[in-house]
């Protein structure tokens, strides 16, 4: 290869390890930006007030279409600490009925806002799982990161629209509190220190929203009286919509199904 | 002695043809003309030692193939310490017994490396050879600090993906300098005979590394999240294509140069291993294993096994590479009397 074409294809391969490197860079930048400049919320507006006489409630039940796939085997025993049950609970059907599910009011609340509640959620991890495995809190309610069981964990959030972080959290030790700035449904959480570990937290404006649990159930108080989107938001099986509309002191029963994908 | 007078005269003439000036030559006051680099003695240690780091090399590589199939790059949060400590070790278990086994193997890695690089500058007379270790030793920091940025930003995949090349980039390093400090290298005179096809075969080695290259950078993405699987596997095409004319090339014309055949034959053996290997870790990984809530056995083995046979064949090529330099020169007609394009003549 004469001395020509060696610069030539070196400056190829150059050429093409920058332009990867700066596309991917000035993408993560951005994420980083955004994820920053939001870190803390601008001063919120007044609460807006609801009255307690006129307030409604939506429940129902959440349905599994069709056979419901097995549950998939964990095995364990890369970590002698770990003595959970064995099944991942993506798609935990029982009777027909979905649980993990996380329903809330999409659309419909306008511009209201809404007090932050003082109190934590928590999330626990014992048997090398997260319980919940769904998580929902309020954008700025601080969450509450317990460790019983006998081995390491760490924590590592991946989103979109939050800051990343990655802690580790030893056995004994003082649980964690961590606030998450920006609304995010399905926000993922692993530990990668035992590959199996996943659950979903949910952050969003309003208190409005629920978890399925195992017989497929939710309910969500307090709502007042107006036309609403709720969504149905599952990890695996996506999102699905419904309007509703509930008048003065209303309960009204929303139920909705998922097919398998 | 005529052996080293035909080497002089072989080199010369071959310097020439590259359109180059003879570099200095020795003269020995009694034994009459040798090159600078046919003085060289065979350094048995050095060798040896050369050839225990690129296989520990190899050894870090195939840790690090265990670490991202285990999904454990995240597993201790920090860097440069682990879990707050320069030194202590963690209880191995569960990703960190991934990714704590493969900075220990890292850090000996870099011990080796500037080891070997003293022991060269201090004990070897070529001096581009010294200056290759200080060159090893500089891309062995530049892949730990990758290597920590990978921590600190979350597995981002040009980080990532840089990482895993800059490591098969070493371990083609280490291969060569244990083929430069060779007993073969240094004592054996050459076969030479110049290349007047075109592309000649060394044209096509470059062209190898170069596509074997970009194959790497893109299953690097792939494996780091940063890009579909569809461009790794388009691409093995290429690869297959170009790495198996450049195999039948040498085979073919330059079947008696044992240390061009040797290469290409091992180059064009790992070639159908690793479209095995590759289709495999497509089975296990994305087409059964999609929905897999943890890595299971055989998608780590498999994907292990091809970064690692990934790694021996870029090394290959550029063993190749480098060999057909040295035995099939390129000559240039249009710079050659046609009486000197034969090297016995010169």
């Amino acid at each position: 290869m004469n001395r020509k074409n060696w610069i030539t294809v070196s400056v190829s391969v150059l050429a093409l390890s920058a332009l990867l490197a700066l596309g991917a860079c000035s993408k993560k930048e951005n994420t980083e930006q955004s994820s920053n400049a939001t870190e803390q919320p601008a001063a919120a507006p007044a609460v807006t007030p609801i009255d307690p006489a006129t307030v409604a409630t939506v429940n129902g039940t959440v349905k599994f279409d069709g056979t419901a796939p097995k549950p998939a085997k964990i095995d364990m025993s890369q970590d002698p600490g770990c003595k959970g049950t064995n099944e991942a609970e993506s798609i935990d059907v029982s009777g027909g009925d979905l649980a993990n599910v996380f329903v809330y009011v999409k659309d419909g609340l306008g511009n209201r806002t809404f007090d932050v509640p003082k109190d934590a959620v928590v999330l626990d991890q014992s048997g090398c799982k997260y319980h919940p495995h769904v998580l929902g809190v309020m954008a700025g309610q601080t969450v509450q990161i317990k460790n019983d069981d006998p081995t390491t964990h760490n924590i590592h959030p991946t989103p979109k629209d939050n800051r990343e972080w990655n802690e580790s959290q030893p056995p004994s030790s003082p649980a964690l509190e961590k606030t998450f700035a920006r609304e995010e449904i399905m926000l993922p959480v692993k530990c990668n220190q035992h590959p199996w570990m996943k659950m979903y937290i949910n952050v969003v404006k309003s208190p409005f929203f629920a978890v399925t649990d195992k017989s497929g159930k939710y309910e969500i108080k307090g709502l007042p009286p107006g036309d609403y989107t709720i969504a149905f938001v599952h990890e695996k099986l996506g999102e699905q919509d419904q309007k509703v509309t509930v008048g003065p002191k209303d309960t009204k029963t929303v139920d909705q199904s998922f097919k398998a994908m | 002695m005529v052996r080293a007078d035909r080497s002089v005269a072989v080199c010369s003439a071959l310097l020439h043809l590259r359109g180059r000036r003879p570099t200095r030559i020795d003269l020995p006051e009694s034994r009459g003309p040798t090159l600078k680099s046919i003085a060289t003695t065979y350094n048995r240690g050095l060798h040896r030692f050369a050839i225990v780091l690129a296989c520990w090399t190899f050894l870090l590589i195939i840790a690090g193939a265990l670490v991202s199939s285990n999904d454990a790059g995240l597993s201790v949060p920090d860097w440069p310490t682990s879990f707050g400590s320069w030194y202590k070790i963690p209880k191995l278990v569960g990703g960190v017994k991934f990714e704590h086994t493969h900075r220990m193997i890292a850090q000996g890695a870099g011990l080796l490396t500037i080891i070997l690089a003293i022991w060269t500058w201090r004990a070897e007379k070529r001096r581009w050879l010294r200056f290759l270790a200080i060159g090893a030793v500089g891309t062995v920091v530049a892949q730990g600090v990758l290597g920590g940025l990978t921590v600190l930003f979350f597995l981002p995949p040009p980080i990532s993906s840089a990482h895993a090349a800059l490591a098969q980039t070493f371990f083609c390093l280490a291969v060569a300098m244990a083929v430069f400090t060779g007993q073969k290298w240094i004592e054996e005179q050459p076969r030479i005979e110049f290349d007047q096809r075109r592309p000649s075969l060394f044209t096509l080695t470059l062209l190898s590394i170069f596509v074997l290259y970009v194959q790497l950078l893109l299953g690097a993405m792939f494996r780091h999240h940063g890009m579909s699987w569809w461009p790794h596997v388009v691409h093995a095409v290429v690869v297959s294509f170009v790495l198996a004319w450049t195999a039948i090339r040498a085979l073919t014309a330059y079947p008696q140069i044992e240390a061009i055949r040797r290469p290409a034959i091992l180059m064009i053996s790992l070639v159908i291993a690793q479209l095995c290997l590759g289709f495999t870790a497509f089975l296990t990984r994305v087409a059964w294993g999609r929905d897999a809530v943890q890595p299971e056995l055989p998608m780590v083995v498999s994907t292990v096994a091809h970064v690692a046979v990934g790694a021996l064949l870029l090394a290959t090529t550029v063993i190749l590479a480098i060999q057909t330099w040295r035995h099939v020169p390129v000559a240039f007609e249009e710079r050659l009397p046609q009486t000197q394009s034969n090297p016995t003549t010169a």
